[in-house]
């Protein structure tokens, strides 16, 4: 489904990705971990056509996308930090997006699943943080995209909220959708990946599945697993 | 496209700040033909007024809507919708917001006092003509700004410095150059520099057409001979219109490379 060559990117005189090469072919959740700062969040922005790569190439489904824009209705993101227009209410925001991009199915279902009605005529710029992830969840996954990329979902969400939220996430695995998460919350991590991709220092360090994490690093759980690879390359 | 277009029109027309513009013009329109009877003079003290605050609103707007819409901005990027058309689409809504309490407030009083009856109709269309260019300019020029300066406060600083050279500080320039050089015949000069300076090509255009060119002293030969022309009119429109399609085009070129 997508193919990374090369891919390189500088902020400045921060560099960020280098030389970072990836391959998602099969369907199921792949997790990407990594230091905070590592690149995640701009290796996501990148396939998304958000962040211009300095060098290399991304494929969407055999097709470059530098410069393309309808890939994008294949996928739904969910960005890290939830951009909203702040004097906008949760109901218009979502009339928006409707209007935006046409095709939307679960909305009613989503809405209700993580109670957001009483906020519905809120505005956006009032609601809490775990709320505005909550409406940010919704307006990713009222799409029936083949790709989801989620950054970060779980900030701010209450434990009832996680559990549906992970549960929405199985759910769509179950319907056959490539799914890429970022977080820091290894039971989550442990609960559902397929397949984990690691980044530091600007390229895929490790990339397979956790059982044969923790064999290359001789640990019995994947949060010391983690921890043993970073510390090694702090040292 | 129109769909972008759609919600920066309307953000903006929802806001108080387009009624308090269109109220300006429509209160300063009644009040201008109240005051002189004579439609040919209220429409020069007009001009004053829009050479200098048509440039200066767009470019506030320019910048402001984009800062406060980058929020926006963001989640329409991750969608299925081209690069250039967000910019493009924000940029008309914008632009065509402004012209249109532009258009409204000033075209109501004069209409109202009978313009269509009048020899000015021509200038006052003109005028208005030029008012709308110069909105579509400046606004331009702002977003390119804004697109460059991830900060705010500098974004704002620089766009008002580039408001301050244009109406003010340019003149200010060409001005000491003619006392330096007084010896030197500068006309054919001076009408090369108005050519980057849409804000004085603005004025010149207009004077020239309610021939007042006395006022613009012993250059104003030159200017007579050439902007008093249909041909210097139609190459001046065709300069002001590059002021708008040079930007732009900058517009497209710099977002498609920039990171979100
Ligand atoms: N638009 C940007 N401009 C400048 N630096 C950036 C930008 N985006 C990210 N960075 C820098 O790139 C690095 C990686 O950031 P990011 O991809 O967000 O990491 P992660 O998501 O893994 O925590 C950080 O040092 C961050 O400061
Ligand atoms: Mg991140």
């Amino acid at each position: 489904m997508i193919v990374i060559k090369d891919l390189h990117k500088k902020f400045g005189k921060v560099t960020v990705l280098d030389g970072l090469n990836l391959t998602f072919e099969d369907k199921g959740i792949h997790t990407i971990l990594g230091p905070n700062g590592s690149g995640k969040t701009t290796l996501i922005k990148s396939i998304l056509g958000m962040v211009i790569p300095n060098q290399g190439s991304i494929e969407f489904n055999g097709k470059q996308i530098l410069g393309e824009w309808e890939y994008r209705n294949q996928i739904s993101y969910l960005p890290q930090i939830a951009y909203f227009p702040q004097n906008l209410k949760v109901k218009e925001l979502f009339q928006m997006i409707n209007d935006l991009r046409p095709g939307s199915k679960n909305e009613a279902k989503l809405i209700s699943l993580f109670q957001l009605e009483p906020y519905l005529d809120k505005k956006l710029g009032n609601l809490s943080g775990g709320t505005a992830q909550k409406v940010n969840i919704v307006i990713t996954f009222m799409f029936d995209s083949p790709l989801i990329i989620l950054d970060e979902p779980t900030v701010g969400l209450d434990p009832v909220a996680l559990i549906r939220l992970k549960q929405l996430i199985i759910e769509e695995k179950e319907k056959g959708k490539t799914i890429l998460i970022t977080t820091h919350i290894m039971s989550l991590v442990e609960e559902i990946s397929d397949n984990i991709i690691f980044i530091l220092e600007g390229k895929i360090y490790f990339e397979g599945k956790i059982d044969s994490l923790k064999e290359q690093t001789k640990q019995s759980n994947l949060e010391k697993a983690i921890a043993n690879i970073l510390e090694e390359t702090y040292a | 496209m129109l769909k972008i277009l759609k919600y920066g029109f309307f953000d903006l027309m929802r806001s108080r700040w387009s009624y308090i513009y269109f109220l300006f013009y429509l209160s300063l329109g009644f009040i201008l033909l109240f005051l002189n009877q004579d439609v040919g003079k209220a429409v020069i003290t007009l001009l004053n007024i829009i050479l200098i605050l048509t440039p200066l609103i767009g470019t506030l707007f320019g910048v402001m809507y984009y800062y406060n819409s980058r929020e926006f901005t963001e989640l329409l990027l991750a969608q299925p919708i081209k690069r250039s058309n967000i910019f493009l689409g924000q940029y008309l809504g914008i632009a065509l917001s402004l012209s249109l309490s532009l258009v409204l407030g000033l075209g109501i009083p004069f209409l109202a006092y009978g313009i269509f009856q009048s020899s000015e109709i021509f200038n006052f269309f003109i005028l208005i003509l030029i008012g709308a260019m110069l909105t579509f300019i400046f606004v331009a020029l702002a977003f390119n700004i804004a697109l460059i300066f991830e900060d705010k406060i500098k974004g704002f600083g620089f766009a008002i410095l580039t408001w301050l050279f244009f109406a003010v500080i340019y003149d200010g320039i060409f001005l000491i150059l003619l006392l330096v050089f007084d010896d030197y015949p500068l006309d054919k000069f001076a009408l090369f520099t108005t050519v980057f300076n849409p804000i004085d090509l603005s004025r010149i255009l207009i004077l020239l057409k309610l021939d007042i060119s006395a006022l613009l002293g012993y250059t104003g030969a030159v200017f007579q001979n050439f902007f008093g022309t249909n041909f210097g009119m139609f190459s001046s429109i065709t300069v002001l219109s590059f002021w708008i399609v040079l930007p732009v085009t900058f517009i497209i070129y710099k977002s498609k490379r920039k990171d979100f």
